[in-house]
């Protein structure tokens, strides 16, 4: 019918006016970042020295601080998101204290950043600074270990809800041949689900790292705005997103706010090869 | 049905705006007199209904919005250098605002009040001295328990005019400074951490024990935080202060009011002190301000040159002696929209 | 036998370590809702929902020109985003090719990408030509996070309507598109409605996207193309601040900003569990 293909041909148009929004999106940063990817070339990546009064732009520090703090945030992380994992896909698959962790679980997930920041700073910050003084560090209370700790509060319940699912999804034959050979709890999910599930599980540790890698208002708050290479774990620091944050109302120069759109334009780049490698790595793993 | 409500939607926000379409005015820049401009644009909006939007984010922050024509007015604390000037796409006015002191807050155990002398001083920001219980600060007060913490230096990370104001009164004292850092609204510094706005300085100085840090008056009297006094250049250790800044600002003012006033030669005042500015455009048609809202801006700038200074005291801000309000006021009258000066000759 | 016993216990003490690391995740959720609780209900009182904020170091204020922004931000980044999000969910729903393959590669790249990266292109795309910072912008930011979920919702849900309904529709000699009108997108209303509330509370907690957009108004605001001031935005303003009645709104602020999200969460629960009832 007419009328319908009408809309089809709407549908399309749509379609690709996304794909167009998407490339748009690519070209918009590349664009606003030309004046400092001329300007600094490769160095830019490879280069620690972000100096705004000098105009000399590197990215090191703030790839490296937000490579330590996704890392170090997955880390302490994964023991949670796979119990959970674990507790509501297998052991408890249903029944009310099922319900009321699945529930805690989501609005874990739900409580926007800018919250966790400010608890961040008001009940972390100071126990962290005691900490540091035990220890004779300069008590900073904010810093990188600080910010890995928010962090991983934060991205529990990405991995733990795509765990979940896929764990559910084992085939009960499967588990209930291994019991029948004798099998203990600990057993099966070592040696049957866990594996079987593998992809889906590496599908939500991914989830997992790439909203540790690119959030931004809790570790703006609590990271310390230090623009050099982290130290150490007690070091400041800052991240790709959180130098965007702290310094883009501020950039007085053309090349400053240049070098932060080209940070931007990076952040894009690194997200869009997460996904894609994670993609592989699923399919790769997949049990057909 | 779905259609209905965007229609509805749309006729109504339309509405809405028509409805709660008054003047605002928007301007952005240092944090440096923010808890008076708060102040000063709260009671102007119960008096006057003018709405002025005004956000801290920082001198240099200001300064490019204001290039780029994206607020009404700047604000800063570093005025404006002959080479910032060429960059602007048309030519500005500095109007002074008030008088304010940069102080130099810690956080030490006990709040004790500290003495230190300017090479003490830049020395601390230099990383030379390096703990607390250093020789040459407790030379300077004896009476003093000085524990052996780390100094924690933090300054502005962002551009600010607070951190021209200190960076050029440490060039005055200091070659060394001078010729290893320099002064400027964004400095690079050998040691500490950074953190935004006066707000954000001043946070961070208040939680973190051995912590050091400039900061405007009003923000370490507002949030109970402790400051050094300095000796000044007679030799004396002066307490900041609105007697002690007021002092430092009587001198020879320049017609466009862009003075440094650090390291005062005044024998009881307090060596950093400093003008804040509002920097207009001098024809506000080149400003993208339409004529109504210029008039207000006008009349806003000239409130605050008069009736708005008597809030100035109680923040800890010293008013303007009648001398920079009679240069204020020149400047004020060459404000123009299109080649007419905005404010009638009286 | 030894292993078998060790086997056993080591049975055991995984069990309780699941069970022990589930709890003790949660356990900073209740320490967060209830700091903020005790804080936040300090200031909370009629005043505190219709006055502005006051200045620094004075007592009292509110949350009014953050509500109403928020709202306003909401508004219009609904406004941008559903129909075009319908639409995309649809497309991918009915089609299956190459080319929806790659839309939908890039609908989950566009979902994780970080917020500030939306700030960052609203300000070159509306900011900068428009020459000053506007509600519209936050917008415009806002909505290229609501996109993802609303198209992946539309197209779920449009999925799962049963294939039976469309074929009685076509059998009556209905069109596609009126099918599609009066028969699948009311069926489907549910599970959009819900992908809208999902993307209602993620960006009503957003502040990352609006820090050089929105950029804040100590006044109410209902003008998209003038400043605006937002609930999180305020939160994070106030909660870097060095003064204590700031410190207070933000807590309040906290409080409130935690209740709308726990009402759409919850809310949305509901909703949900409704829809799969009907159907």
């Amino acid at each position: 019918m007419k009328k319908d293909k009408l809309f089809f041909s709407v549908l399309w148009i749509t379609g690709f006016l996304f794909v167009f929004l998407f490339i748009l999106i690519f070209f918009s940063l590349l664009k606003e970042s030309f004046l400092s990817i001329k300007s600094f070339g490769i160095s830019f990546l490879t280069s620690s020295e972000w100096d705004p009064v000098a105009e000399k732009f590197g990215m090191l520090p703030f790839l490296v601080g937000t490579l330590f703090t996704s890392f170090l945030s997955l880390l302490i992380s994964l023991p949670f998101s796979m119990a959970i994992a674990l507790f509501l896909g297998e052991y408890f698959k249903t029944g009310s204290i099922s319900k009321i962790l699945s529930y805690a679980t989501d609005l874990l997930a739900g409580i926007p950043s800018v919250i966790y920041g400010f608890w961040g700073i008001y009940l972390l910050v100071p126990i962290i600074r005691k900490l540091e003084m035990k220890i004779g560090v300069p008590p900073y209370g904010v810093g990188i270990l600080t910010a890995s700790l928010v962090l991983s509060v934060m991205i529990i319940p990405y991995a733990s809800s795509i765990a979940r699912e896929i764990i559910k999804l084992v085939p009960q034959d499967l588990v209930e041949a291994g019991y029948s050979l004798g099998s203990t709890r600990y057993e099966v999910i070592k040696k049957i689900i866990i594996p079987y599930s593998f992809s889906g599980i590496f599908a939500g540790i991914l989830l997992s790292f790439g909203r540790a890698f690119g959030e931004t208002m809790a570790v703006t708050m609590v990271i310390g705005n230090y623009n050099f290479l982290p130290k150490s774990i007690f070091s400041p620091g800052n991240t790709m997103a959180s130098v965007i944050a702290n310094e883009f109302t501020e950039a007085t120069k053309d090349i400053h706010l240049s070098s932060l759109i080209h940070i931007g334009l990076w952040l894009f780049v690194i997200t869009f090869f997460i996904n894609y490698l994670g993609n592989l790595v699923i399919k790769k793993y997949k049990v057909k | 049905m779905f259609k209905n409500l965007i229609k509805i939607s749309v006729v109504s926000l339309f509405l809405f705006t028509k409805l709660f379409a008054g003047i605002e005015l928007l301007g952005a820049g240092a944090t440096f007199p923010y808890p008076l401009y708060s102040k000063m644009f709260d009671v102007y909006y119960k008096t006057y209904g003018i709405k002025v939007n005004y956000q801290s984010i920082g001198s240099g922050g200001g300064v490019r919005q204001l290039m780029e024509k994206t607020v009404d007015f700047g604000a800063s604390d570093a005025f404006l250098s002959d080479e910032e000037l060429k960059k602007f796409p048309n030519p500005v006015v500095h109007v002074p605002i008030t008088v304010g002191a940069v102080v130099i807050a810690y956080n030490l155990p006990g709040n004790p009040e500290l003495r230190l002398t300017p090479s003490v001083l830049v020395d601390i920001f230099m990383g030379k001295i390096k703990k607390w219980n250093d020789r040459r600060i407790k030379e300077l007060n004896p009476d003093v328990d000085l524990p052996g913490l780390e100094i924690i230096v933090v300054y502005r990370s962002d551009g600010s005019g607070t951190t021209f104001i200190f960076t050029d009164y440490l060039c005055k004292i200091s070659d060394e400074w001078k010729k290893k850092i320099g002064k400027g609204k964004s400095v690079k510094w050998l040691t500490g951490i950074g953190a935004k706005g006066n707000e954000g300085v001043s946070a961070f100085i208040k939680q973190t024990p051995g912590a050091i840090g400039y900061i405007e008056l009003a923000y370490a009297l507002q949030n109970n935080i402790p400051f050094v006094l300095l000796k000044n250049k007679a030799g004396r250790f002066v307490k900041p202060s609105v007697k002690s800044v007021s002092l430092a600002a009587d001198i020879e003012l320049p017609n466009d009011m862009r003075i440094s006033l650090t390291n005062t030669s005044a024998e009881e005042g307090y060596p950093i002190s400093g003008f804040t500015w509002i920097i207009v455009y001098r024809n506000l048609y080149h400003g993208k301000l339409s004529y109504k809202k210029a008039k207000e801006l006008v009349k806003l700038l000239w409130w605050m040159i008069h009736d708005g200074q008597k809030y100035c005291e109680k923040l800890h801000y010293a008013p303007l002696s009648e001398k920079a309000v009679k240069k204020a006021e020149k400047i004020i009258r060459s404000i123009v929209y299109k080649g007419t000066p905005i404010l009638k000759q009286n | 036998m030894n292993s078998l016993r060790f086997k056993i216990i080591k049975d055991k003490v995984f069990e309780i370590f699941v069970i022990f690391l589930s709890f003790l995740s949660v356990v900073p959720l209740f320490i967060i809702l209830f700091q903020i609780f005790i804080k936040g209900i300090k200031v909370i009182n009629f005043e505190f929902f219709v006055s502005l904020p006051s200045p620094p170091g004075e007592k009292g204020g509110g949350i009014l020109n953050a509500l109403t922004g928020t709202l306003i931000l909401i508004l219009i980044s609904l406004i941008l985003s559903i129909p075009f999000g319908v639409m995309i969910g649809i497309f991918l729903a009915e089609f299956k090719n190459r080319f929806t393959d790659l839309l939908k590669d890039f609908v989950n790249i566009l979902q994780s990408l970080p917020s500030i990266v939306m700030g960052i292109l609203a300000y070159i795309w509306v900011v900068k030509p428009v020459g000053h910072f506007s509600a519209l912008s936050g917008g415009v930011a806002l909505s290229l996070m609501m996109l993802p979920l609303i198209i992946k919702s539309t197209e779920e849900t449009l999925k799962m309507i049963p294939f039976t309904l469309k074929e009685a529709s076509f059998a009556l000699g209905a069109s596609y598109v009126s099918t599609l009108w009066r028969v699948i997108l009311p069926a489907s209303a549910g599970g959009i409605l819900s992908g809208v509330l999902i993307g209602v509370s993620r960006i009503a907690g957003e502040t990352a996207p609006l820090l050089f957009t929105a950029f804040g108004n100590p006044f109410v605001n209902l003008n998209p193309l003038k400043p605006v001031e937002s609930l999180p935005l305020l939160i994070f303003k106030y909660a870097m601040s060095p003064y204590e009645n700031w410190q207070q709104i933000a807590w309040g602020g906290s409080l409130v900003l935690i209740c709308i999200v726990l009402f759409f969460n919850i809310g949305l629960k509901f909703l949900v569990e409704k829809w799969i009832q009907k159907s």
